[in-house]
Parts: C-alpha cells; sequence; structure tokens
C-alpha cells in the first residue's frame, strides 16, 4: 500500500526513479530479464526514435506474453537497419514481406496458430507511417475490420524517411520534406490535408486503439501491455521523431516527443470499441513554438519575418486536440 | 469416386482433401466458386484445422497466405487475371520467400478493354516471377494437379500455381474420379516447413540481401526449378501409382512419334486439337500433338527430344506479347534452336474467343502446306481491323477504341435500337 502513495513524477523533474517502486511495479526496460527483442548492433541513426520505440514496444510485448511472439516488419527503416543481409538484430522470429501488406501477413500468422491451435503464441505487426497510414492502409482496415488477433504498432515520424524525407498522409501542415518544399506561396505541406488513423482505427471499433510517444516509457509500456491482454485488433500509433528528417539534434529526440505532447501536437490517449477511455493530460502547457524551432523542417516559419499566420494555424490545431480530447485539467 | 460435377467444385475438394491449414478468400470471376466451395466445407465443419479468411483484396490474399505458409502452415488461395496483377508485388514476393503455397488461377484475360472470358495472358504475365505453372488439360486433371501441386510445392519450397481454363474447365460439368481421404493423406504427408516462425526457435525471414548475395539468392530459384524438372515427373509417377491415373508431369504427347507437324498448346484447347488430330489422321496426314503441363519450370529438353523428327512445329497459344508476337512459341523456339523445323505462332482463343475444331482444322492445312506465316492471329476479322485502322488515319478524335470496333460490329447500335 505505501507504494501507492509514491508520486511517478516529483516537483521538478520528469523522471521517474525505478528504486521508488516495488519491483512488480519498475519498467521492462528498466529489468534485466528484458527481451532485448531488438538488439544493439544495428544501424540506426543516432537518435532514432524508431528503434527507441520498437525497442520499448516489442520487449513489453514479450514480457506480456512470456516470449511467444511473432513480429511481421513493414518495407522501411525499421526493416532496413535491423536486417542486413547477413545480420538480423532481432532476436524474435520475425518477418519482413512487402511494404504494403504488414497487416495482412500478421492475419495470416495467426490464421496459421489458430489453425495449430497455438493460442500462446501472439503476433505483432509492426510498420513506419508511410507503411501503415498510406500504402499498407487497405491491409490495415481489413485486418482491423476482420477483428483479427494482431497487434498492429505504427510508429510515426510523419513522413518517408527511408527513401529520404517524403511526404506521407501523417506529415503535418506547413512541415518541409523532400516532396513538400519550402518555395511558393504555401511553402511546406498543405494545410487541410492527412488523415489521422488512430480515429479511424476507433472508427473501426476494434478491441483496443492508444497512441503513446517515445517520451513516456511508463504509458508506453502500460498500453503495450494492456494491448497483449486483449485479443482482436489492436491498434497502437507511436510519435517517434526522426532526427535525420526533422533536422533537429539527435539528442532531442524524448525532448521533442514530450513537447509535442505538452503543446497539444500529439494527443495521447487510449480507446475501447471506438470510445475514448483515457487521455494523458497536459502537465506543463507549452507554445507550439517551442515544439516547432527545434526542427530545421519547420524553420521557414520563423527567423527575420515569423510566419505568425501560418504558426497561429498549427497552435489552432493543437489547441483543437486539446478541446478534443479534454488535455487539460485534472 | 465418381461424381459429375463442376470444375470449381472438384478443386475445392482437391484442395480440401489435401489439409490446408489456412485459405484466403477474395471473389473473381471466374476463380469464385472454388473458394465458395471452401467456404462452405470450413464453415460447416467438414473441413477442420483450417482458417478461411474472407479478405479485402487479392493482394490481402496472397499476404495473408505469405504470413500462414511462414509461420508453417499448408495455405492457399485462388485468383484469375486483374487479381493476380493486383497481387503481383506478392507473387514474386512468395516465390522470392520460398514459401510452398498453392494458388489456383482459373485464367482468364486481361483489361482493357474488361473482358471475364478465358485466355492465358494473366498466368503469362507471371511466367517469370519465380513459380511453378503448371496447366490442367481437364477437370480430373485439375483435381489431380492441386494435389500434387502441394506435394511439389512443399518438396521445393516453393510455390505453384494451378492453371486451369476460366468457365471452359472452372464452369464445366463433367466426370470426375473423386479420390477419398486415405488415399490422399497416404500420397501427401503433412506439411514440414524449411524455414518456419517459431517462438522457440526464432528466425528472420525477409532480409534485406545487397548486391553481395541477391545473385546468389537469384540462381538458387533457379536451380531449385531445374529440380522440380526431375521432381514433378517423379511426383507425377508416384501419384500414378496410388491413383491409377496419368495427370501432370512435364509434357503429353499424342501421336507424335511419326508426326510431321506437331502443335504444341496449353490447357483444356488440348482436346480440341486432338479431335482434329484424329481427324487428319485419318485423312493419312501425319499430325500430332504436345501439350505443355510445366510451363514454369520449362521443360527444354523434354520439348527438343519429343519434337526432334517433325518438320515444322505449330503453337497455338491463348496469349501473346504484344510488339513482338508469341510467348510459349519463343520458348519453344528456345528448346528446338539449332534445327531447321520452323516454330509457327498461332495466337487464339484471347478474351474467350472459341477455338473451333473448323479453325484449328483449316490452319493446319495452311501449315502442312506452308501457308502459314510465322505469327498468325486466328480467326481475326481484319474487316473490323481495318475500319480502326482507317478512321483512326482519317479522324483525329477517333474515339475509344472498344467502342469504335463494338460500335462498327453492330453490337451497341442493336442494343441502344433494341
Amino acid at each position: 500500500m505505501e507504494q501507492s502513495l509514491v508520486k511517478f513524477y516529483q516537483t521538478g523533474t520528469f523522471t521517474v526513479g525505478n528504486r521508488l517502486l516495488a519491483a512488480d511495479q519498475r519498467s521492462v526496460q528498466s529489468g534485466a530479464a528484458r527481451s532485448n527483442s531488438l538488439n544493439s548492433g544495428h544501424r540506426a541513426c543516432q537518435g532514432c526514435g524508431e528503434a527507441l520505440g520498437a525497442r520499448y514496444a516489442i520487449d513489453a510485448a514479450m514480457a506480456a506474453t512470456n516470449g511467444q511472439l511473432i513480429a511481421a516488419n513493414a518495407t522501411g527503416c525499421l526493416e532496413v537497419f535491423s536486417t542486413p543481409y547477413p545480420e538480423t538484430s532481432w532476436q524474435m522470429p520475425w518477418i519482413h514481406s512487402l511494404f504494403g501488406n504488414t497487416a495482412a501477413v500478421a492475419t495470416g500468422i495467426a490464421a496459421a496458430m489458430k489453425a495449430k491451435g497455438r493460442s500462446d503464441v501472439r503476433v505483432v505487426a509492426q510498420g513506419g507511417d508511410g507503411g501503415t497510414t498510406d500504402i499498407g492502409f487497405g491491409c490495415l482496415s481489413g485486418m482491423f475490420e476482420r477483428n483479427d488477433d494482431v497487434l498492429y504498432i505504427c510508429y510515426d515520424n510523419e513522413a518517408y524517411m527511408n527513401t529520404g524525407v517524403q511526404r506521407s498522409s501523417a506529415t503535418p501542415p506547413a512541415a518541409r520534406t523532400a516532396t513538400t518544399m519550402t518555395v511558393g506561396a504555401h511553402p511546406g505541406n498543405e494545410f487541410g490535408q492527412g488523415k489521422n488513423v488512430p480515429q479511424i482505427a476507433m472508427a473501426h471499433e476494434i478491441p483496443y486503439v492508444a497512441t503513446a510517444t517515445v517520451a513516456d516509457l511508463r504509458d508506453l509500456e502500460y498500453k503495450v501491455t494492456k494491448a497483449m491482454s486483449i485479443h482482436g485488433a489492436r491498434y497502437i500509433h507511436i510519435f517517434v521523431p526522426c532526427p535525420l528528417g526533422w533536422g533537429a539534434a539527435s539528442h532531442d529526440t524524448i525532448k521533442l516527443s514530450r513537447l509535442a505532447v505538452e503543446s497539444g501536437v500529439f494527443p495521447v490517449f487510449e480507446a475501447e470499441r471506438g470510445e475514448v477511455t483515457g487521455v494523458l493530460k497536459i502537465r506543463h502547457r507549452v507554445p507550439i513554438e517551442d515544439y516547432l524551432k527545434p526542427q530545421k523542417r519547420f524553420a521557414h516559419l520563423f527567423g527575420k519575418s515569423p510566419d505568425v499566420a501560418t504558426i497561429a494555424r498549427l497552435q489552432a490545431r493543437a489547441d483543437r486536440n486539446i478541446r478534443r480530447f479534454g488535455l487539460l485539467g485534472e | 469416386m465418381l461424381e459429375q460435377c463442376e470444375g470449381s467444385h472438384a478443386v475445392a475438394q482437391a484442395v480440401a482433401l489435401s489439409r490446408p491449414e489456412v485459405i484466403c478468400a477474395y471473389p473473381i470471376s471466374p476463380q469464385t466458386h472454388i473458394v465458395e466451395g471452401l467456404g462452405q466445407l470450413v464453415k460447416s465443419g467438414d473441413l477442420t484445422n483450417c482458417e478461411f479468411i474472407n479478405v479485402e483484396s487479392e493482394f490481402a490474399a496472397l499476404s495473408v497466405a505469405i504470413g500462414a505458409s511462414a509461420a508453417g502452415a499448408r495455405s492457399y488461395t485462388a485468383t484469375a487475371s486483374q487479381g493476380l496483377l493486383f497481387m503481383a508485388e506478392a507473387v514474386y514476393n512468395a516465390s522470392g520467400l520460398g514459401l510452398p503455397i498453392v494458388m489456383t488461377v482459373a485464367n482468364r484475360a486481361i483489361g482493357a478493354p474488361i473482358n471475364i472470358w478465358n485466355d492465358h495472358t494473366d498466368s503469362m504475365s507471371m511466367r517469370d516471377a519465380g513459380w511453378l505453372q503448371i496447366f490442367a488439360e481437364t477437370n480430373q486433371e485439375a483435381l489431380d494437379l492441386h494435389i500434387q501441386a502441394f506435394k511439389i510445392a512443399e518438396e521445393l519450397s516453393l510455390p505453384v500455381m494451378v492453371c486451369m481454363d476460366g468457365f471452359i474447365l472452372t464452369h464445366a460439368y463433367e466426370r470426375i474420379d473423386m479420390p477419398d481421404q486415405a488415399q490422399v493423406d497416404k500420397f501427401l504427408p503433412p506439411y514440414e516447413p524449411r524455414q518456419v516462425l517459431d517462438p522457440n526457435e526464432p528466425v528472420t525471414i525477409g532480409a534485406m540481401v545487397g548486391p553481395e548475395a541477391f545473385t546468389e539468392v537469384r540462381y538458387l530459384a533457379h536451380a531449385k526449378q531445374m529440380q522440380a524438372l526431375d521432381l514433378i515427373p517423379q511426383i507425377a509417377a508416384e501419384f500414378k501409382q496410388l491413383f491409377g491415373r496419368d495427370s501432370g508431369g512435364l509434357i503429353k504427347t499424342y501421336q507424335t512419334e511419326d508426326a510431321d507437324t506437331i502443335v504444341i498448346a496449353m490447357g483444356s484447347v488440348l482436346g480440341t486439337i486432338k479431335d482434329t488430330v484424329d481427324d487428319l489422321r485419318a485423312q493419312g496426314v501425319k499430325v500430332g500433338v504436345l501439350g505443355i503441363t510445366s510451363y514454369r519450370p520449362f521443360p527444354i529438353s523434354a520439348i527438343r527430344d519429343a519434337t526432334a523428327k517433325a518438320k515444322r512445329i505449330v503453337v497455338i497459344e491463348k496469349c501473346f506479347a504484344v510488339g513482338i508476337g508469341g510467348i510459349v512459341s519463343r520458348d519453344v523456339r528456345s528448346a528446338v534452336r539449332n534445327r531447321p523445323q520452323p516454330v509457327l505462332t498461332v495466337v487464339a482463343g484471347l478474351g474467350g474467343r472459341a477455338i473451333t475444331k473448323a479453325s484449328v482444322h483449316k490452319l493446319l492445312q495452311d501449315a502442312i502446306a506452308d501457308k502459314l506465316e510465322l505469327l498468325t492471329f486466328l480467326d481475326l476479322d481484319w474487316g473490323i481491323v481495318n475500319r480502326v485502322l482507317e478512321r483512326e488515319k482519317t479522324q483525329r478524335r477517333s474515339g475509344p477504341i472498344a467502342e469504335g470496333v463494338l460500335r462498327d460490329m453492330g453490337t451497341v447500335a442493336s442494343k441502344v435500337a433494341g
């Protein structure tokens, strides 16, 4: 009982001290028994949010399934940096088939396990935002709609990073990418485009949908663990900064994730059967500039004569998230 | 047991007797009755330990089969035409990963113009995708080939496409000798994968391979298909021993021993050609037929040997490569290279046009009289073709081709008038 009185967040810090917690409350990542499913030695860039997110998520899923887990992986950075022939970083059964079929491949694995009566073996599918929100969207929606027993994890770094930073349907407005150049009357990505896949997933009324960021390990592990306790189609959308694609310092990956949450840019919530059941409240609300400024993909908004109108539009989007999900207050 | 049934039903039964563990279904004519039949068997409980999954596209159908096969399940799907094209990326992926999936292709034309009837353009589009392609002549053979296909696929760890003529076979009611479960179980053991996603023995499947080893990986795919040239006849012989029927193998010949003229074809049209050969033989004409059952791997030696004494070879094919001509005939030419006999290409039966005995008869008479050109389009209506060509010459805005052709033929006009 005494442990429950300990506050995770101590005044003035954002850290969670494992030493303050009982052994069973400590994070999977802090444990010596973690599976290290995505092992060290892979070729991700310094500060890669996706590598971090995948490590957190898969280790948590492995812990939740006693290591009885199979992964299907979309083409993309995660696939390329983890499996350069003849090496692999995956200490788990892992398959890469194509860019756009990962959810379907995972469905096939789950079906095989069901046919063989292996109810103990669970399946996770993972991909980047391009492989999830664009090219893999048909298979993803099919997997949701059939309520196949798969946890799909999207590592969202908001563009096609593997091919050299091109726009995806998860790229935010005004962001510079190689295909949304900072030229012309409306530099960067267009406003009024893009899709919100967590909400589309909710519209399928699947058992579980959640968003998370690499800034909050405990929240991420909690959501993955919860997802693995449920059968049927589940979706977790993890916000993972890309230092290379965003033009951000590699040591700012966690900071940018936190600022995305605290500014309202990325609402962190969970939903069951289409209903929001929980949100991560903003603790210290920050203006959108705090999130935008450290990223070169938004550099054209600042400088000598800042594009205040565009910044205001981005702020309005964040404000809408805050209103929509009730991200402020106790 | 003998029964009278639809070709699709026969195939569904054959697949069910092969004890598949995952079946992915997406409707496309003329394949649909097969997966409907299998769905019925799974839902009724007649086919157990099997997941039947209604997917959202052909791309997903084969992708689900890829995941299931990699996880160690015997996996099956069926498609045709546009569906095969829509799953093209996964077709190459399944063979590249070495996954022994069996897929029926109910052969159908590819649009535009959209056409649901039979030809071989769909399978031909995937001839270099690394799958084995075996073609059925009859519904009995389609049934038999499916059972053999699982065995061939799993022995090689390569996917097999069983090709059967859409509608002509899939929708035809014929007498079928249906094997019983004990016979099939004796022939086809449970699937023992060479690679499998297993948490207790984790492997990485589908790693990236660069220039340092890509050629070797591709060569190994070729080497396996070359192994199949021995394996396919071997499995056909085993099949014959157990089931008492000649089905499968690389090629089959009819009256070729002393033939001056050998006709080569694939699929159901072989029956029509054999009937024509019988008629010509009755008139003393030395003509024979060679049916290609295994199109991939292509049985170069078998075809070369079987045609050694012929003066000419006529390839009747239900497909063609726009801009050059025949597809099957080009492969046949490579089989008989350095020999003086001409290999004549006859493109026939596109989009379901009937290949009649009368047309084949006339064609063969022309061939024997050395009047057949290197590339012939059987029963082509030159009147229609020339009218379109003329219109395009004289009118800038000549309109959509297919619509123009139908207008010339009067079909559209009569419908409007009616």
